[in-house]
């Protein structure tokens, strides 16, 4: 049960600040205007069509002690990522990234732009425009992002096992607790946690679908 | 063009290009002159009153000219001065409103007094909602309300600012004609004390009538004239203006013979056997024109008529009748389509209805030749 609870924990961070980073990406990537912006658009799309081992390969690379990443990291806390906590976070950020980002970029371009003019012509700037009326009207897609990245993390393999390795309560997680059990023919410890996964990306989707389909929202009519 | 221009006048020139999905490339170029109170934007959609709009309003970058509004420069494109939309103090409410749907009436209204203190802030508030009658929706959301009540929703939402200026752009339409007056009305009151210039943006020519003052008209980016509603838009010069200026017959003729001692001539209606007789115009026998006839200027009979001065009386079967506003449209057969407008009342007395034989009169000079 200690690899669900440091999975949830993973999860978290990484919905955490894929929220916080992804929102400036997606509103970039929804109102500019550049012509050159479909190479961001592609490398934010990459990690879906990655192997996980790839990424997770160069992650590591990056990370270990000769590499830029692990190196300067070492520099501020005196020691290395790969195969900690903070690596994990890291590479899964990195990994989950497109699932906040579409969400959001979808969810803000939905917006009627009359209104974001509304807003300007009403003397509004970006920020204000952006928390009062993108913002709220974006929030079945902020929910998206926030609970796919959560989910997406939640059942990584991959990345975790390269960038991470396998140690307990460290960089252990769910998914990789099953597929150690398994191995050690632990079958009905296996079917448990699978269970508990099964069951959450179920309720996952659920919630996904009932706020894109705007069950509750009050604002339908135009 | 009167010389004497108000102190708080919109005066702006403008051009600016559009390069569409087409090779025909759109211009933009227009100066015009907007004292207080209403003028009116007129020309077909696609003239170039929305682009013109959003220029003024700052959503839209002028490629050349200048804006200016009393003493201020909005827009000047010599002296590298281009004001941000939300500092031009400029109010301007789109044709689809554009009322934020998350938020309610009065949280709509409110948005725009986001630097201005609580307590001022909620007397404005409160004056706007009675001014414009929505006092009683101020909890409901956009999406709760009347079409009616969210124009005025975002008549107020853009008036409680203060601006300096208003656009507006086709904010009434779908409104049924006493609706719109008496919108129109509240908009005028609210003006009375203000004086602020109002650009009213429309492609209706009812609404040219109900409200002008001044018309200015705009075809294919170009101002084409301006003045008062009646000296601008009663001989229709282009064939595309009459189109959109409530001339509702638009025919295509053969010219039979000129009667110049009369200043007549009679021409034959599309390849029907339907004559009528119309201003002399440049043409010769022979030759193709059109002619345009208002709906109201038609007179409708039961009987042919006798012992009148019009001239021109055709006989023809009601194709059928709709109810449009306040008035009803009787589409006519007389061997060429006539769309005639008549009152619900007529309809009832005369005991009008569908395949039923009627008359036209038409006076000579309600024919215009279009060049």
């Amino acid at each position: 049960m200690n690899s669900l609870w440091l999975s949830f924990e993973l999860a978290g961070c990484v919905a955490a600040i894929l929220l916080v980073i992804g929102m400036p990406v997606a509103y970039w990537l929804a109102y500019s205007s550049w012509r050159g912006k479909f190479l961001l658009e592609s490398i934010v799309a990459l990690p879906l069509v990655l192997p996980p081992t790839v990424l997770g390969f160069y992650a590591l690379v990056a990370m270990g002690p000769r590499g830029p990443l692990g190196k300067l990291w070492a520099t501020f806390f005196g020691h290395g990522l790969a195969f900690t906590f903070s690596g994990l976070v890291l590479a899964s950020v990195v990994y989950s990234f497109p699932f906040a980002v579409q969400p959001l970029m979808v969810s803000f371009e939905a917006v009627d732009r009359k209104l974001l003019d509304a807003s300007a012509v009403l003397g509004a700037g970006r920020w204000r425009t952006f928390r009062r009326i993108i913002l709220p009207l974006s929030l079945p897609g902020v929910v998206t992002a926030l609970v796919l990245s959560f989910a997406h993390t939640l059942g990584e393999f991959g990345v975790v096992l390269m960038v991470g390795g396998n140690l307990a309560g460290v960089t252990r997680t769910v998914s990789i607790d099953i597929y150690d059990r398994v191995q050690s023919l632990e079958y009905g410890e296996a079917n448990h946690l699978a269970l508990i996964l099964l069951a959450i990306a179920f309720a996952v989707l659920c919630l996904v679908y009932a706020v894109n389909r705007r069950v509750w929202t009050p604002w339908t009519a135009k | 063009m009167d010389r004497e221009v108000n102190s708080s006048a919109l005066v702006a020139s403008i051009r600016k290009e559009r390069r569409g999905a087409s090779s025909s490339s759109f211009v933009l170029d227009v100066s015009l002159e907007a004292a207080s109170g209403i003028t009116i934007l007129f020309g077909a959609s696609g003239a170039g009153k929305s682009t013109l709009l959003d220029c003024l309003g700052g959503l839209v970058h002028p490629d050349a000219g200048k804006i200016v509004v009393g003493e201020n420069v909005l827009f000047d494109s010599a002296a590298n001065i281009q004001l941000l939309p939300q500092k031009r103090c400029i109010a301007y409410v789109f044709q689809s409103l554009a009322l934020f749907p998350h938020l309610t009436v009065e949280e709509n209204i409110e948005y725009g007094l986001a630097a201005i203190p609580e307590q001022d802030r909620r007397a404005r508030v409160a004056e706007i909602l009675e001014a414009f009658r929505v006092d009683k929706l101020r909890n409901q959301k956009p999406g709760e309300i009347s079409g009616g009540e969210r124009q005025r929703t975002a008549l107020a939402r853009s008036l409680v600012t203060a601006p300096r200026v208003l656009l507006l752009d086709e904010p009434l339409t779908g409104l049924d004609a006493e609706l719109k007056a008496a919108i129109v009305e509240d908009l005028r009151a609210w003006n009375a004390a203000r004086r602020i210039p109002i650009l009213y943006v429309t492609h209706s020519r009812e609404e040219v009538d109900a409200l002008g003052e001044r018309v200015i008209v705009i075809d294919n980016g170009r101002v084409v004239s301006h003045g008062v509603p009646m000296d601008v838009l009663d001989a229709p010069r282009r064939k595309r203006l009459a189109q959109t200026a409530g001339f509702e017959n638009l025919l295509i003729a053969t010219v039979l013979d000129l009667r110049e001692p009369d200043g007549v001539m009679r021409i034959r209606l599309g390849e029907s056997t339907c004559e009528i007789e119309v201003p002399l115009a440049h043409a010769r026998v022979g030759d193709r024109v059109e002619v345009a006839i208002r709906a109201g200027d038609i007179l409708l009979a039961t009987e042919r008529p006798r012992g009148l001065s019009a001239r021109n009386i055709l006989e023809g079967r009601i194709v059928s009748l709709e109810r449009r506003g306040a008035m009803m449209k009787a589409q006519v057969d007389c061997g060429v389509m006539f769309i005639v407008h008549i009152t619900p009342g007529a309809v009832r007395a005369l005991e009008l209805s569908a395949a039923k034989q009627v008359w036209l009169v038409l006076k000579t000079h309600s024919c215009h030749l279009v060049e």
